[in-house]
């Protein structure tokens, strides 16, 4: 294995802040899912922060500014990274029910990238089952939160966005154009871009 | 001494304030320092201190997290507008930049209500006067005249066009005359007018125009004008001659023609009259016809011309238009210099009429495109009947223009009156405001305004003189000064839209704009084939440029565009952004891998790190993958004597890979359960008996095994898993014989000295029952064999011994893939054997026979226990008794229960010997099970008859959740099919038929028959799968199948043979959920298991079947909902509804399903000999495996114990495995009479050689090393259709 090219991907970052506007006490939970070519050489794969309540100003933000730091190392771009975040907080029983779901890709430029992500959650099937599942503090979960890093039976449910995150990103890569990926557009060297798509400008006399 | 650097003049910075204490601390604590921190004091002998760096104000700038407001960017969408023709950009947002002008001079009315009498005459004769202007400045008449005069001299010059000339002369002549008199007239009207109008002011007393005529008089001599005047008539007169003379000669020719015709008519007449009276009847038809002619007027002779007449005629004409010779020339000449009578020295009427022009306002409406867009400002008539504007308007557009319409209106005090409604034209693009000119429009109306005092009116009669005559009805008229152009901006250039006239092609220019579907050309809707036909034949011109884009199209791809296309290409652009070709992709492994992978090819599927570069992949990556292939291709090609088996294999493998794919897809299709978890709405029947729960009372004496953390395949990784099995005890294992024997005498001694009854009991025989007792009657020990590691239990005591012993057996993985696709698809084997240890002594020598033990613990097989690892992962744990399978016949032991009774007993009630191992099996750690596929599969069935079934499914699980109700299973095809329809009868193997059996010995045969069809678990047949069930004939064909497909198959013969059958599902020991044959027999209900061909009474205690889910046979399926689920406690009535619920039942009455099966069942007769040769083959491969085995010492083979096993085998398959007889086994020990002998037969069905070394050498016979001989028998029984039973006898013998 050791003689085999590989490239890596080294992200460090913050799980930085939220926007709930109508919830308190949140924490989140993040984990990364990647394709079967990559493989975590270090640094965490699931983590959790601590609970946070909303700032007391007019923008009532949550703050976590919790640190992410983790390194890849891939064979192949397919299956690139993806972090999933999910956030949970306590309901007016104090029972635990999830917050948001949302999940983005790690940034494939290197450099700092700041990203904003929704947050959503599935929705009850029912209003009926809204009402008991907001009674027993039993709202629809992901039976696994990776489901929404992937596109695979997402038509199924139903989701309401609840609230944004604000993700941030620091990448740093090795190896990538020696495997001949081009990710930065100054490595495309032989750049064929379409000038114009579409029609060609007609001339008017005006 | 301290210096004071701030008197000294120094800078000396504010110091940071730091309290007082703390520098007290601070100095104290340096002055203990060693040289007194000498360095830390300043030479004012104050602690060193920077200035404080703090500045009073932040200089930082403010920063903000939230963009700025004006950088953000908004969102507009972009909105398709309809093409508008109005519009000239299309919209009416449009960019460019349009403008008309419009100048509004000044309005004159020709005629106004207001209009005195006096302005009446004064406007006819201003307009008499600009006529004769205009007629002046003409000068027709003067040319005319010199015209005349000269072309009589051309006429002398050429005689050629004479005629002609004469003509034009006349004509000429005739203009002058009129013009003349034109001219004469006017000079009289205006004369005329011009008295009038005197007359009307002297008459009215005041002046109301300034108009004034003057005529200038020329006097002329007399003399010269009487010369020009006869002069003049002299020459017409003579014209008039020259033409009448030609005209006489013209008429003179005609007259004399009509004379000569009409004399001879008079002659033709007189003549047939004479014929008349001659003979009437024979008159011709011409001569009728001549005499029925209209006689011909006699000409006239033409007048002469008479000159006298003439020159009157054209001296009177002369006299009427010409000025009379010697008259004096008059020459009109009109100015505005009459003065005009001021307003307070006019009458009243004349005043009011004045100050009513003043109070007259008139103002216009520019309309564009009928809208109005401005107006001028309402100014008021002076009292010329003038109104000036002197405005131009800016018109800015959008819309193409379609008219300019301009409105007059007088202001009055009520309303407005509409006078005229004006069109401007719409000017050329060439006409800009740099260099229009004013244009005057005359407009009228026909508005009838009475006359108020002094004025006319409009459109109402009047008069000029009191007494009434002559009276004269005037419209209201004027002209408008105005014109329209387009506007220039300060650049010069005109702001005029882009072409000239208003054609479609313009609005198709403008529309290309707007219209991507236009711009991009009718190329992307139409067929060009069509487009180019239509273009050959409509023979447009290629050069022209308005066909150009036509031509273009059509042209720049060559003809081959004009050939129509056989093929359509869903990705056009595909082959330009393939990376790779087809080839090349089969060429490159890693391609390859890549490939293998994303189909789900169970090697690769869970492969990690997949190399970026080809030579970074092992070598040996697809060795494993490909010898399986290869393999797949040997089954294949083998024209072995395992032909029929590899025609199974390939049918098997076909259908394998037509399920996969279905099921690949159906796995990949989720429902919202398998995504979302959502608590389900809580129904009362589960609140309650949670509730119930509550206050169940504990029972200490009754544990209950504590549920387990599940764990999930990732979590197992590294972790080592076990099976672990709880073996409690076992029953009923036949002991030796040897010690039997002993035991049955010592029970009979017992049992004769209880009848004596004799007190004195010799010494004797004391010893020799202690003798008797101290040689154990079996020493068993349970082994346990597991992917070849064993673990073995202690050695338990007697016949009934209790274990509780705990073993563990590692559970290796292929690749280390915990995952349940991987786990169900292994098809190891749970080997549970149960041994009896024997000890046997090995010295020989006597002398030692004191001193030395010298003895060997030997193992005899007495019996064995199959579990497939599928069933204990399938079902997490396996908990119960077990029937150990035994072999027919144990040469060397004997059942001890058998022994306590009679012969008489044993042979009067047929008993059964069964051994019993009570266990408990599992894996550690608890590995998640698959969940179980829902089968959401296609189907052809009814959609409410499946509704139906799964309400009723519903139902019944809700209640009962442990029991199985199973409506409808999917078939082969991947499709779900309703379970009735699997059931038919079938005719049973020819082979059985023909043995004439009755029915009882036929229905055990036949379950015989379906037991010798291998067991395969469907999870290995189809890996990740749920149960499929496959038809009987699908069953026979691929010789493979699990509980289903053999009990669907046994049932079907039942149903042939006239029993009651049904199919029952529910749960049994071992395999968990299951599916046996019930049969009514008589009151009796059996329960067969189709893949041992064992059946039990529902009586049986030790019936494997667990629980009872459903029943159901060709007609119906009956829920079972019992309150009881084990056969023994329920009722197997099914009419009764209060324990069976029907699925078809009054209210849905079955709707008669056709069966899947087929009619009947092909059976090929097995060749015999074919058989004898795989019965040679194996019993080769077995005695050189044991050979292999037993690599250490000498194996030798007793020929003649073989033949005997031989003969006896056969006899065993008869009997389906049952007891044989005593008398056969007495005979066979009487055979072995020189041996001790200690073997067994085995039955399995034949599925391959692998499979056979591995039950023998579970058994462990080849251990036994005291052996001195050994023996092993194989029979195959051939029955129909490949289906073949193997016996294999391994026998060890030792003397």
């Amino acid at each position: 294995m050791a003689s085999n090219s590989v490239f890596l991907l080294m992200v460090s970052g913050q799980i930085e802040s939220a926007e709930f506007p109508e919830f308190d006490d949140v924490y989140c939970r993040y984990c990364f899912t990647h394709g079967q070519d990559w493989l975590i050489t270090s640094g965490l794969e699931e983590g959790i922060t601590q609970v946070t309540k909303k700032s007391q100003d007019e923008k009532q933000r949550f703050v976590w500014n919790f640190p992410i730091d983790i390194t890849f190392k891939s064979t192949n771009p397919s299956g690139w990274p993806q972090i999933v975040v999910h956030a949970y907080g306590p309901d007016v029983f104090g029972t635990d029910v999830v917050r948001g779901y949302g999940n983005c890709h790690v940034p494939i430029t290197p450099g700092r990238h700041k990203l904003k992500i929704p947050m959503f959650v599935p929705e009850s099937s029912s209003a009926f089952q809204k009402l008991t599942s907001w009674f027993l503090g039993r709202r629809p979960e992901y039976i696994d939160p990776r489901v929404v890093a992937q596109g695979e039976g997402r038509e199924v449910t139903r989701v309401r966005s609840q609230g944004f995150l604000t993700l941030s990103f620091n990448v740093v890569m090795k190896d990538m154009k020696k495997l001949g990926y081009d990710i930065l557009p100054s490595d495309i060297s032989h750049a064929a871009i379409v000038e114009s798509v579409g029609p060609a400008p007609t001339s008017s006399e005006a | 001494m301290p210096r004071f650097l701030e008197e000294e003049g120094l800078y000396v910075g504010v110091r940071p304030s730091v309290a007082n204490r703390n520098l007290n601390k601070m100095e104290n604590r340096l002055l203990h320092e060693p040289d007194k921190g000498r360095k830390w004091f300043g030479e004012d002998g104050r602690l060193k201190a920077l200035p404080d760096p703090l500045k009073k104000n932040p200089s930082r700038p403010f920063m903000t997290d939230e963009q700025e407001p004006y950088l953000e960017t908004v969102f507009r969408k972009a909105v398709m507008r309809e093409f508008d023709y109005r519009y000239i950009d299309g919209a009416i947002d449009g960019t460019g930049r349009y403008q008309l002008d419009a100048d509004i001079n000044s309005i004159v009315f020709s005629h106004h209500h207001l209009f005195s009498r006096e302005h009446v005459l004064a406007t006819r004769l201003t307009d008499l006067y600009q006529d004769y202007l205009a007629r002046k400045k003409k000068n027709m008449t003067e040319f005319l005249i010199e015209k005349v005069h000269i072309l009589p001299i051309i006429t002398l010059c050429c005689q050629k066009f004479l005629f002609k000339l004469h003509c034009f002369c006349r004509h000429t002549r005739t203009v002058k005359d009129k013009e003349e008199e034109m001219d004469r007239q006017l000079l009289k009207n205006i004369i005329h007018t011009w008295k009038e109008l005197k007359s009307i002011r002297e008459f009215q007393n005041y002046n109301n125009t300034p108009i004034k005529l003057q005529v200038i008089k020329e006097e002329t001599s007399k003399k010269e004008d009487q010369l020009h005047w006869k002069q003049e008539i002299e020459e017409e007169v003579g014209e008039l001659q020259e033409d009448f003379e030609e005209n006489y000669r013209k008429e003179l020719e005609r007259y004399k023609e009509d004379l000569d015709r009409y004399e001879k008519q008079q002659a033709a007449k007189a003549q047939e009259k004479k014929k008349k009276k001659i003979k009437e009847k024979e008159m011709s038809a011409a001569d009728r016809e001549l005499l029925n002619e209209e006689d011909l007027l006699q000409p006239v002779m033409p007048e002469t011309f008479d000159v006298k007449l003439t020159r009157e005629k054209v001296k009177a004409k002369a006299m009427a238009i010409r000025r009379r010779p010697g008259e004096p020339k008059l020459f009109p000449e009109l100015s505005n210099t009459a003065t005009i009578t001021p307003t307070n020295q006019c009458p009243r009427g004349e005043q009011q009429r004045r100050d009513d022009v003043s109070k007259t306002k008139v103002f216009v409406k520019i309309l564009f495109n009928d809208k109005e867009v401005s107006r001028t400002p309402s100014k008021p008539l002076s009292q010329d009947f003038r109104v000036t504007f002197g405005q131009i308007y800016n018109l800015k557009i959008v819309q193409w223009p379609e008219s300019i319409k301009f409105q007059i209106f007088e202001a009055r005090a009520l309303g407005n009156d509409l006078l005229a409604d004006l069109y401007a034209g719409i000017p050329d693009p060439s006409v800009t405001s740099q260099s229009v000119q004013l244009e005057e429009m005359d407009f009228s109306t026909d508005l009838k305004i009475d006359k108020t005092n002094e004025g006319v009116g409009s459109g109402v009669p009047f008069t000029f003189d009191v007494h009434g005559t002559n009276t004269m009805i005037l419209m209201t008229t004027g002209i408008l000064c105005s014109s329209v152009a387009w506007a220039v901006d300060s650049d010069g250039t005109p702001l005029v839209p882009p072409t000239t006239s208003i054609a479609p092609t313009n609005y198709y220019n403008a529309m290309k704009m707007m219209d991507p579907v236009a711009a991009i050309g009718a190329s992307g809707v139409v067929d060009l084939d069509k487009l180019a036909k239509w273009f050959q034949e409509s023979r447009l011109d290629p050069n022209d440029p308005n066909n150009a884009d036509l031509v273009f199209m059509l042209g720049s791809k060559s003809t081959n565009v004009m050939q129509s296309r056989d093929f359509f290409r869903l990705e056009q652009l595909q082959q330009e952004f393939d990376l790779a070709t087809d080839e090349e992709m089969a060429i490159n492994r890693r391609f390859r891998l890549l490939t293998l992978r994303d189909n789900e090819i169970p090697e690769f599927k869970n492969y990690k790190m997949a190399p970026a570069y080809e030579r970074e992949l092992p070598r040996d990556l697809f060795m494993e993958y490909e010898r399986k292939q290869r393999e797949e291709e040997r089954i294949k090609e083998t024209e072995d004597i395992e032909a029929h088996r590899a025609a199974v294999n390939r049918f098997m493998q076909r259908v394998r890979e037509q399920v996969m794919r279905r099921f690949r897809l159906a796995q990949h299709q989720k429902r919202l359960e398998d995504v979302v978890i959502e608590e389900v709405v809580p129904n009362i029947g589960i609140v309650f008996t949670r509730l119930l729960h509550f206050g169940e009372p504990r029972r200490p004496l009754r544990p209950i095994r504590k549920e387990r953390k599940k764990v999930t395949a990732t979590a197992v990784r590294g972790e080592q898993v076990k099976i672990l099995l709880n073996i409690i005890r076992a029953s009923s294992i036949p002991i030796r014989k040897s010690a039997a024997g002993c035991l049955l005498y010592w029970h009979q001694g017992r049992a004769k000295s209880l009848s004596k009854v004799s007190k004195s009991v010799g010494s004797s025989f004391d010893n020799q029952e202690q003798i008797l007792l101290f040689q154990p009657l079996v020493r068993p020990y349970i082994e346990v064999m597991f992917q070849r590691n064993t673990v073995r239990t202690s050695v338990g005591d007697g016949p009934n011994p209790s274990f509780n012993e705990e073993l563990e057996l590692p559970l290796k993985v292929t690749n280390d893939d915990y995952s349940s696709n991987n786990l169900q698809s292994m098809n190891d084997i749970v080997y549970i054997n149960l041994f009896d240890e024997m000890v046997v002594d090995m010295s020989h020598d006597d002398r030692e026979k004191g001193t030395v033990v010298h003895q060997k613990l030997e193992k005899k097989w007495l019996g064995s226990l199959e579990i497939p690892f599928s069933t204990i992962y399938l079902n997490t744990k396996i908990d119960g008794t077990f029937r150990v399978n035994t072999p027919p016949v144990l040469l060397g032991y004997v059942y001890e229960d058998a022994m306590k009774r009679s012969d008489l007993e044993s042979v009067l009630t047929k008993t059964e010997h069964n051994t019993y191992i009570s266990m408990f099996l599992t894996i550690e750690p608890q590995l998640i099970t698959p969940e179980p596929v829902r089968e959401r599969f296609s189907t052809n069935e009814d959609e409410k008859l499946l509704l139906h079934a799964e309400k009723w499914q519903q139902e019944l699980t809700n209640k009962h959740p442990k029991r199985l109700y199973k409506p409808s299973v999917i078939d082969v095809n991947g499709k779900s099919v309703f379970v009735t329809r699997y059931f038919k009868p079938l005719n049973i193997p020819d082979d059985i038929k023909d043995l004439n059996l009755t029915t009882e010995g036929t229905a055990e045969r036949v379950a015989h028959y379906v037991s010798m069809i291998p067991f395969v678990s469907d999870t290995v047949v189809f890996p990740g799968l749920c149960d499929i069930w496959s038809t009987c004939d699908q069953f026979l064909r691929m010789l493979a199948g699990d509980e289903e497909e053999h009990a669907v198959l046994l049932m079907n013969y039942f149903l042939h043979l006239g029993k009651r059958a049904y199919l029952l599902i529910g749960s049994a020991i071992p395999e968990g959920p299951t599916a046996y044959v019930l049969t009514e027999e008589g009151s009796d209900f059996w329960f067969w298991n189709a893949s041992t061909g064992e059946h039990f009474s529902y009586h049986d205690s030790n019936c494997p079947v667990q629980v009872v889910g459903c029943i159901m046979n060709q007609d119906n399926v009956w829920g079972n909902i019992q309150s009881y689920e084990k056969p023994v406690q329920m009722d197997f009535n099914i009419a009764n509804t209060s324990a069976w619920r029907p699925i078809f039942s009054r209210s849905y009455p079955s709707p008669m399903l056709g069966s899947i099966q087929p009619e009947m069942l092909q059976y090929v007769a097995t060749d015999k000999k074919h058989a004898e040769d795989l019965q040679e083959r194996i019993e080769q491969h077995l005695k050189n495996k044991i050979m292999d085995w037993r690599s250490r010492t000498l194996t030798r083979w007793n020929r003649h114990c073989t033949k005997i096993m031989r003969k006896l085998l056969p006899i065993l398959e008869e009997s389906r495995g049952q007891e044989i007889s005593q008398h056969h086994l007495e005979e066979l020990e009487k055979q072995f009479s020189a041996y001790k002998v200690s073997g067994f037969p085995m039955n399995m069905p034949f599925v391959d050689l692998e499979k056979l070394v591995e039950a023998v050498f579970s058994t462990g016979v080849h251990t036994q090393e005291s052996a001195e001989e050994f023996a092993l028998a194989v029979y195959i029984h051939a029955y129909n259709n490949s289906v073949l039973s193997v016996w294999i006898y391994v026998a060890s013998l030792t003397k």
